[in-house]
């Protein structure tokens, strides 16, 4: 299959529904019901269901330009989530609910929680599903939110890559507006833009963003069970950009970028809230470091390769 | 933007080779103190560059009627990551295969790929690259160093290059030289000369980094008569196979792995100290998950060149990231260590630190500054 055939689709689709103004009125507690049926209803939530259970068989890799979209346009709901719980109980033979379903892996704020009706939790072969039950994190237009004694642990890793495809989009997105901001505003009679001092944060602002590409892809490349190296990679490399990335576009932008009315602040939210979600790169260095270790006398380039 | 950057396997028949070729590179290194091996691409040792030579390791890209392989940048990315990670003295062949190579078959005459190149191919022809003058660092384009035409077709060499690595062991070095013009026509005027460093008129005298090597050295030219097939290329067209030559010099997988030897002989003291702490387990996870993006990387840029392609920007963007990446090692090894005064450290692993954290400045110099890569991302993002 041409995957140009779906993207541009769910491009489309993503840019008429989720229009700033709406993920602004979604963020504000507003009704998500429309938003979520027009996703329902274009059969893109069953992307990664099997085919023979009735969904598109998509691989987890080819999926992975549909995700970045859902980053790039700050979706307010969860879209990716729901799309790999779906899948995840097609194949344990669980019928899904039509709502949002989230994916619980931790004590800390469940991405998307406040918009969801559903919550997975278990192991990728045999998930829970629960009805929602969440407390809000009171952050300003969080859609992010609590949800207790569950445990989803074993979900982490998916819910990483997810999560690092989801900051990949988002970061794509951040390099391109901060790059034409800078080509836009003038000050000393001048862009912005052709200040050096400007041109080398916005280099290393590209840097980190097709570091964080490449990571993401690292993760999506075992499919929806991840292998746990290459989850710790994905996650650790785009935790670690999103933070760098979200500081520079803001510095560059002045302080129009932190205004709620411009839409710079709904990309770095979303940024610092996912590098945050199922492990930040501290703890996904760990776990590589685990790995790595249990590895005795195993050059770094060895472990790489094998990784 | 940078889209083409993808993630790329290396080919089954590239990966083949690492069995025969790490028994080589075992062979070479068995006798070299970790501080030695941590050289690597400063490394110089003649005779197991003709042992590559010989067994087919050099000249990877360029075809077989000259000599070479004829196989792909893929194939280079192997040899050179097999060599690289173990630390292997490579600094003899290195610039001839990874530059002067390539250059020649690009822009020479046959009889110059007939002369240059299977020499090259069997580690027998050594070449430095003297672009680099006292008075033009960053600033390539206001090169000094003048070759007049002369009535036979020939050139009179004048003037003076530095920091040439190499040179003092090297046949030729590829010169970037003014020959029409002045100064202030920068790009213009420019071209490339073969300089073969035997002859009369030449002085090079090394010049020692501080760690006590080597490795680069001043070279003079006074009144230097070169043939007229001294030229490669053509006359004027120097900045264009510059840039070309700089895109291979740039993108390879030596941006990634100089600090390599290092982390692995620290992950062997922290093997032999039995530490396992949650803060020792995030630093050696965190330098091996931004190791593994860097390698991707790498990669996904070899591929621009297997597609034919001079990513240049990318080369950059690549660079600038992984030898900051390269200089982060030592810094953080080092406080790693003395943050356990109490823990003992072998004298060849803080040697080892030491070594790298003094050379390490180099890693953002040599082949363009940080800033100067940078200026080139900024032109590939649109912004000059
Ligand atoms: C280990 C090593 C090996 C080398 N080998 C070779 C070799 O084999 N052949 C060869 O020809 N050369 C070689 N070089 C030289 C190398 O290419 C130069 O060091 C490099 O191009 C920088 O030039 P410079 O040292 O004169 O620094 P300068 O150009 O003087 O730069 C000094 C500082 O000013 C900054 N700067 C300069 N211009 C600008 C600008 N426009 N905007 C912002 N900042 C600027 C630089 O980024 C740098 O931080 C080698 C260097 C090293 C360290």
């Amino acid at each position: 299959m041409d995957m140009q055939e779906l993207i541009d689709p769910f491009a489309r689709l993503i840019e008429d529904l989720c229009t700033p103004a709406a993920v602004r009125a979604v963020e504000a507690g507003g009704d998500a019901s429309a938003m979520w049926d027009g996703f329902v209803e274009s059969g893109f939530l069953d992307a990664l269901v099997a085919e023979d259970a009735g969904g598109a068989g998509l691989s987890l890799a080819d999926a992975a330009p549909l995700i970045a979209l859902l980053g790039r346009h700050a979706v307010p709901l969860p879209v990716g989530d729901t799309m790999i719980a779906r899948a995840l109980l097609a194949a344990a033979g669980v019928e899904a609910p039509a709502g949002p379903i989230v994916i619980a892996t931790g004590a800390g704020a469940v991405p998307f929680g406040a918009v969801a009706s559903h919550i997975l939790s278990g192991t990728p072969d045999a998930p829970i599903l629960t009805e929602a039950k969440v407390q809000a994190t009171g952050v300003h237009h969080d859609v992010d939110a609590y949800a207790t004694g569950l445990d989803g642990k074993a979900l982490r890793p998916i819910a990483a890559v997810l999560r690092a495809m989801l900051i990949s989009g988002a970061a794509g997105r951040v390099m391109e507006m901060t790059v034409s901001y800078a080509n836009e505003r003038s000050q000393f009679g001048k862009p912005i833009g052709k200040q050096q001092a400007v041109q080398q944060q916005l280099s290393v602002l590209a840097e980190q963003a097709v570091a964080a590409r490449i990571a993401a892809a690292i993760g999506a490349r075992s499919g929806l069970a991840p292998r746990l190296p290459d989850a710790a990679v994905a996650k650790h490399g785009t935790s670690l950009a999103a933070a760098q990335i979200a500081a520079i576009a803001h510095a560059v932008h002045g302080a129009i970028g932190i205004s709620e009315e411009y839409d710079l602040q709904l990309l770095t939210r979303r940024l610092h809230g996912w590098r945050l979600a199922d492990g930040s790169e501290g703890y996904w260095a760990g776990v590589l470091g685990e790995l790595r270790m249990a590895q005795p006398g195993k050059p770094t380039a060895d472990f790489l390769r094998a990784a | 933007m940078f889209e083409t950057l993808t993630l790329s396997a290396l080919p089954p028949e590239d990966e083949a080779i690492r069995p025969a070729l790490r028994a080589l590179i075992a062979e070479a290194i068995a006798e070299l103190p970790v501080h030695r091996r941590a050289r690597s691409w400063v490394g110089f040792d003649a005779s197991f560059s003709r042992k590559l030579g010989q067994a087919g390791y050099l000249g990877l890209s360029i075809p077989q009627s000259y000599g070479g392989a004829d196989r792909s940048p893929f194939t280079r990315f192997v040899v050179v990551e097999e060599l690289l990670s173990a630390g292997a003295p490579v600094a003899a062949h290195w610039i001839a295969d990874r530059q002067s190579g390539p250059l020649i078959r690009h822009f020479g005459t046959e009889e110059q790929r007939q002369f240059y190149l299977p020499r090259i191919c069997k580690g027998e022809a050594l070449f430095c690259i003297g672009m680099s003058e006292p008075g033009s660092g960053s600033d390539l384009a206001s090169v000094r160093t003048r070759a007049e035409p002369q009535e036979d077709g020939g050139w009179l060499l004048n003037g003076q290059k530095i920091w040439t690595t190499n040179a003092t062991h090297s046949d030729y070095m590829i010169a970037l030289v003014r020959t029409s013009g002045t100064s202030a026509d920068r790009q213009q005027g420019l071209s490339q000369l073969i300089v073969d460093l035997k002859l009369p008129g030449i002085t090079i005298r090394p010049i020692v980094d501080l760690t006590g090597d080597a490795h680069f050295a001043e070279v003079f030219f006074d009144n230097v008569r070169l043939a007229p097939d001294a030229l490669i290329g053509a006359e004027g067209q120097g900045w264009k196979q510059v840039t070309a030559e700089l895109a291979f010099e740039r993108s390879g997988p030596e941006r990634i792995y100089s600090s390599v030897v290092l982390i692995d002989a620290w992950v062997r003291h922290l093997e032999a100290v039995g530490r396992k702490d949650s803060a020792t387990m995030r630093l050696v996870g965190s330098l091996t998950a931004q190791l593994a993006v860097l390698r991707e990387m790498s990669l996904a840029v070899t591929a621009r060149l297997v597609a034919g392609e001079s990513p240049v920007v990318e080369a950059s963007l690549m660079k600038d990231l992984g030898t900051g990446f390269e200089q982060s090692v030592p810094q953080l090894i080092g406080d790693d260590l003395a943050a356990h005064p109490d823990e003992p450290v072998d004298a060849e692993l803080y040697r080892t630190l030491l070594y790298v954290t003094h050379v390490a400045p180099s890693f953002s110099l040599r082949g363009g500054t940080r800033e100067i890569l940078r200026g080139i991302i900024a032109r590939g993002l649109g912004l000059r």
